[in-house]
């Protein structure tokens, strides 16, 4: 018996020293998509600092990251996300439609669209390119193997498929020509996964594909961190704008009174701190101005095309192409 | 005469003592090659992926590993596992405990319905188990609203994660325990009981000592997937670094972020805690031999 009252205070002890204790400081989620984990890690630290000295207030800042559409299907279901720093316009505006927690505008309230650095999507080859991929034609030749993931719940899939449906519409004129193109374009890939960090992981650690099609940012990354000699990228010169917003949530920095420190922290994006960090991990700063010419060396001068200009809107977007039944389904499942 | 059936016993026993013996003993050829099989299995599926975990822990040498593990978020994700274990495990003992006693000791209508309810965490997918927590709590969920008035988390927070874990884990005890306690059946206890001990006299002098190594196994089975649940926890978690992220999902986002030795440094850790689970096993199995000398 003395034995066992031991272990129920033990056990008590060792709950309640495990237990988080309450934080005294101020603290700030941002709920952002895959390929942003460096990118914040390095910014969270940066912001911090500033803050400290502007205010001499010290704060964290707390990460999640997940494939778009997965994090904005979270938000809805209640993670309490201060700020957003998604992939897709639309996975904002449809938080801000289905869970009312910030208004319709939200794309107005921060300059440059609310984008502080935006994207394309380029190709990955294995080094040398044995292939020999040099354009959107390549892809859909018999026996290239095409890594992407899944258009219906990665933000960078969605550009990928769209980057593609755009070059063949302009190159053969019609919106079948089109149709045709990404069909064939996706007899070509072995395997869907869901957020983009998954398909480079298939690519590298698996080596399963020829070309890995994924953000600009994310390639430059893989290259480094993962695979120095075995990878190259294929620059397209005509590819999509990928237009990555970031939004204060309304009705969670009210209720936390964390406003001034969101705002503030999507603010300081544009400083040029911010957008110096942006350029240093590939990320196409919205003012380059504020940075240094040497990094901007890196970004090789595109055409890239507006969704919005090519398709009307992201809604109009997923109701053709995305939503169940849609284009993808159509020829996906054929 | 009698001389000759003493001599003619042995002979006439040997025969079918040899017959008896080859019986009940396998050839070598079929004992071997059992064996070996058996050693190769265990190779290829146990061995040889802990000492992959444990390579490639340290491929970036010790400093690197050490400093896998004190990264404050690897340290968190440490405390919340044990955290949850801690919770979920005694709670899931004692539902365990008080369900295969109703079980096997009451007849009542619905006994075999209820019976099958316990079975369920088992038979859904951990998605789906914890899926049901996000419908059910979730902002836009049943309870969703009830919850944000009070201004409570549970999904998204330690609470959901918790409550996950021990739906997932709910049906290890009971599991073991209803089988053993059919077999024992309750004669002692009625013994016990006519005898003029209390209800709790008679749990713990004479069922308890009965279902002791059943009951031990089932929470060393409950503990250790308490530990390494991924699905569940996955749906209910959000994610947030330093905060919801238990040990095997932290392990998934080092692995995503290229971080190799700090992935396969968590796992190491994730190992150990089984590894200490079944020492603590052992040890309990040791001490109870020598109390029996």
């Amino acid at each position: 018996m003395q034995l066992t009252k031991h272990f129920v205070w033990l056990w008590l002890a060792v709950i309640v020293t495990a237990s988080p204790a309450g934080f005294a400081e101020r603290t700030l989620l941002n709920v952002s998509y895959d390929p942003t984990r460096e990118l914040y890690q390095a910014y969270n630290v940066e912001f911090t600092k500033y803050w400290q000295a502007k205010t001499g207030e010290t704060v964290s800042i707390q990460q999640s990251h997940g494939g778009a559409g997965k994090q904005a299907r979270a938000v809805i279901d209640g993670l309490d996300a201060d700020v957003l720093t998604l992939a897709i316009s639309y996975d904002i505006d449809k938080i801000a439609a289905t869970a009312k927690l910030l208004p319709a505008n939200w794309q107005a309230r921060l300059p440059n669209n609310s984008l502080p650095y935006t994207s394309t999507m380029v190709f990955l080859v294995r080094k040398g390119n044995p292939l020999h991929i040099q354009n959107w034609d390549d892809l859909i030749k018999p026996g290239v193997a095409v890594v992407t993931p899944n258009p219906k719940t990665s933000g960078g899939a969605r550009y990928n498929y769209l980057a593609a449906w755009i070059f063949a519409k302009k190159k053969y004129g019609s919106e079948d020509a089109a149709k045709d193109f990404i069909k064939k374009l996706y007899k070509n890939v072995p395997v869907l996964d869901s957020g983009a960090r998954g398909a480079t992981t298939t690519f590298l650690q698996r080596g399963i594909g020829d070309v890995l099609l994924t953000w600009e940012n994310e390639a430059y990354l893989a290259i480094k961190e993962a695979a120095p000699d075995s990878v190259e990228i294929v620059v397209q010169p005509q590819s999509i704008l990928a237009e990555t917003p970031v939004a204060v949530v309304d009705t969670v920095v009210d209720k936390k009174g964390t406003r001034d420190l969101a705002e503030a922290y999507l603010e300081y994006l544009y400083s040029p701190v911010g957008q110096t960090l942006a350029a240093k991990h590939h990320y196409r700063p919205a003012k380059p101005e504020l940075v240094d010419p040497k990094l901007l060396a890196d970004f090789p001068k595109l055409e890239l095309f507006k969704v919005n200009d090519e398709f009307g809107s992201w809604a109009n977007v997923q109701k053709q192409h995305f939503d169940d039944g849609a284009i993808f389904d159509r020829i996906y499942g054929q | 005469m009698s001389t000759q059936i003493i001599v003619e016993q042995p002979d006439s026993t040997a025969a079918p003592i040899a017959r008896r013996l080859a019986a009940q003993h396998d050839s070598l050829w079929v004992k071997y090659s059992l064996i070996s099989l058996t050693l190769a299995f265990c190779t290829l599926f146990l061995i040889l992926p802990l000492a992959v975990v444990l390579t490639e822990a340290s491929a970036k040498g010790f400093a690197a590993y050490r400093q896998a593990l004190v990264n404050p978020d690897t340290l968190s994700a440490i405390r919340l596992t044990l955290l949850t274990a801690l919770i979920t495990v005694p709670l899931n003992t004692v539902f365990g405990i008080s369900a295969a006693w109703l079980i096997t000791r009451f007849k009542f209508p619905g006994r075999s319905f209820l019976t099958t309810l316990i079975d369920l965490p088992f038979s859904v997918s951990p998605v789906i188990s914890g899926l049901v927590f996000v419908l059910m709590f979730g902002a836009q969920g049943w309870l969703g609203a009830w919850v944000s008035t009070y201004d409570l988390k549970v999904i998204f927070a330690i609470p959901g994660i918790v409550l996950a874990t021990l739906f997932v884990t709910f049906p290890f005890v009971a599991r073991e325990l209803i089988p053993l306690m059919q077999e024992i059946g309750k004669e002692e206890e009625e013994a016990a009981l006519s005898l003029g001990a209390s209800g709790w006299q008679t749990f713990l002098r004479i069922t308890l000592p009965n279902i002791k190594w059943g009951l031990l196994y089932g929470v060393l089975l409950c503990n250790a997937r308490a530990m390494g649940e991924f699905g569940a926890v996955s749906v209910v978690s959000g994610h947030i670094r330093g905060l919801t992220n238990t040990l095997p999902l932290h392990v998934e986002a080092n692995y995503n972020e290229y971080n190799f030795a700090g992935a396969f440094a968590s796992a190491s850790i994730l190992a150990a805690l089984a590894l200490v689970t079944l020492v603590l096993k052992t040890l309990l199995e040791w001490r109870q031999a020598q109390n029996r000398r």
